[in-house]
């Protein structure tokens, strides 16, 4: 008789390794992953710095957080667009058919996401160092700044997944990832919501991104919290379970 | 409750996409250690058959096996068994060919996945080029690989979705090599092919699946015999005496509207044959 066992785990881990090593040998991955936040940190370090207006705070201080979110939205195209690579090819067939966990492939590509996203961010602190950003939060703040980070980073690493799953071409799935590089513009991320005009303003005080920067911001300069940090948490928690869910529904569906 | 001797069994199975009816009440069974041939045109409703027992896709109504366990309720049990080669080469081209096998045996736990790894690639004539990333191979070379992963899963029943399409012919009758080798080491081999020549050589049976029914099966000794005499050809040494003929023919009034070169085809027959069967059934 057979006996039925799926070491979720173990085929998470090694679907990681294998995702990683498909981002690893794609050198273009990686440019998004390092050298576009750091040219982005630096423009608006240096170019826009001199004419943005933040009240008392100092603009790479204030920007900091706006530029992490942007960058993780804009390499977490990489995951969707492996994903989707996956599904169009037949590998994602294959892994079906296998005696494998459902949700290896969706762990392990999601997985594969937070390190690109962890490196971005990485780059981006150090080029915003370089540029004069001086935070201020004690040990305990930056325990949470990681902890926050990392839920943020799985969260769109999810999303993404889920955008790769649903797309049914390689360039439709980073066109669904359009959003999420738009909507820190659009939010506290590089200017202040209050100097926002009416239907803009609305907009970006009830999106995700708000809260999320704005619990960075306040945690690295040791500012007021005010509920924004269990928001932010609120948020990620909803985006990565609801993303999750329905990346293993997609994945389960019995479709042509 | 594994039925000796039996490897698929398939009953009244139907599928639609949509408003098309994709399968119209397929039967048969697949006797285990077997070579089965699936038989039909593009859009015959094949590739459905395949995903179906593959446990990818659920059929509307009638019900389908592998190794004595139902594809839809048992499908952990089945996708233990079974292994698939889908039209579209399944391999990570940005990996190496010993990366893209390690991966399969690691996720099978394989105590032995580097001989594992090595005896495929050295039975796939692929060891000098398992090292290079799988985006510089050949078209053959990936299939090839492809089918390596199916068999590091060792599986009892393999499906192989037109296997030969696209490869030239030495790496087509390589692999027809390894389809008779794999089946007499005892794996139930259920393919799919466009080509009758295909199916005439390595299958034990064959059906022909014709817009979502299977028309006949049997060996492909059977199926020769009842194939029907209709028709006329003239055959030509040459296009120039054919070109002559069709003058003569339409000065006389008897009209000829093409002339091609017809090399002997089996294929051509076949679909003729297929043709026939269908208005036969629509009479009946």
């Amino acid at each position: 008789m057979y006996k039925l066992k799926t070491h979720i785990i173990a085929d998470a881990w090694i679907m990681f390794k294998r995702s990683l090593l498909i981002s690893l040998r794609n050198p273009e991955a990686l440019l998004v992953a390092t050298i576009v936040p750091f040219l982005v940190m630096f423009l608006f370090g240096t170019v826009f710095g001199s004419i943005a207006n933040v009240g008392e705070l100092n603009y790479i201080d204030f920007i900091v957080p706006g530029i992490i979110l942007q960058s993780i939205g804009q390499s977490s195209q990489y995951s969707a667009m492996n994903v989707a690579a996956d599904m169009t090819k037949g590998v994602i067939d294959r892994f079906r058919t296998m005696s494998i966990s459902k949700t290896a492939v969706i762990i392990g590509h999601a997985g594969a996401g937070v390190v690109r996203n962890t490196i971005s961010t990485i780059t981006i602190i150090s080029t915003a160092f370089v540029l004069g950003f001086r935070p201020h939060g004690g040990f305990m703040n930056w325990l949470v700044i990681i902890g926050l980070l990392a839920l943020v980073s799985i969260a769109i690493s999810l999303l993404a997944v889920m955008c790769g799953l649903l797309s049914k071409t390689v360039e439709g799935s980073s066109g669904l990832m359009l959003p999420l590089f738009i909507l820190p513009f659009i939010s506290s991320g590089f200017v202040p919501v209050d100097s926002m005009a009416g239907g803009i303003k609305w907009f970006a005080e009830i999106q995700p991104m708000t809260p999320i920067i704005d619990s960075f911001r306040a945690l690295t300069l040791d500012l007021p919290l005010g509920d924004n940090l269990w928001m932010a948490l609120a948020w990620s928690v909803g985006i990565a379970v609801a993303a999750f869910s329905f990346s293993i529904q997609i994945y389960k569906r019995r479709i042509s | 409750m594994v039925k000796q001797g039996i490897a698929i069994s398939v009953s009244e199975l139907t599928k639609k996409y949509r408003e098309k009816e994709v399968l119209k009440s397929v039967n048969f069974t697949v006797p285990r250690g077997s070579i089965y041939a699936l038989l039909g045109s593009n859009g015959a409703g094949k590739t459905t058959i395949v995903k179906i027992l593959s446990t990818l896709l659920k059929p509307d109504s009638g019900s389908a096996a592998v190794n004595g366990f139902d594809v839809v309720s048992q499908e952990k049990l089945v996708r233990k068994c079974i292994s698939l080669t889908g039209q579209f080469t399944a391999v990570d081209e940005v990996l190496t060919g010993r990366e893209n096998l390690n991966l399969i045996g690691q996720l099978m736990r394989l105590s032995d996945v580097k001989s594992k790894t090595n005896e495929w690639l050295s039975f796939f004539d692929l060891q000098e080029a398992s090292d290079r990333k799988v985006s510089t191979y050949s078209g053959g070379m990936k299939r090839r690989l492809d089918i390596a992963m199916s068999l590091m899963i060792d599986p009892e029943v393999l499906f192989l979705d037109e296997p030969t399409t696209g490869l030239d012919p030495q790496n087509r009758i390589a692999m027809w090599d390894l389809v008779k080798h794999l089946a007499m080491q005892g794996t139930t081999v259920f393919l799919t092919t466009q080509y009758l020549e295909e199916a005439e050589y390595l299958a034990d049976n064959v059906a022909i699946l014709h817009k979502g029914r299977i028309l006949i099966e049997g060996t492909p000794q059977y199926l020769k015999e009842i194939r029907p005499q209709s028709g006329a050809y003239l055959n030509f040494k040459s296009e120039k005496d054919a070109a002559k003929a069709m003058k003569l023919l339409n000065e006389n009034s008897i009209p000829v509207d093409a002339i091609e070169l017809n090399l002997p085809s089996l294929e051509d027959v076949f679909l003729t044959l297929i043709d026939e069967k269908k208005e036969d059934t629509e009479r009946v």
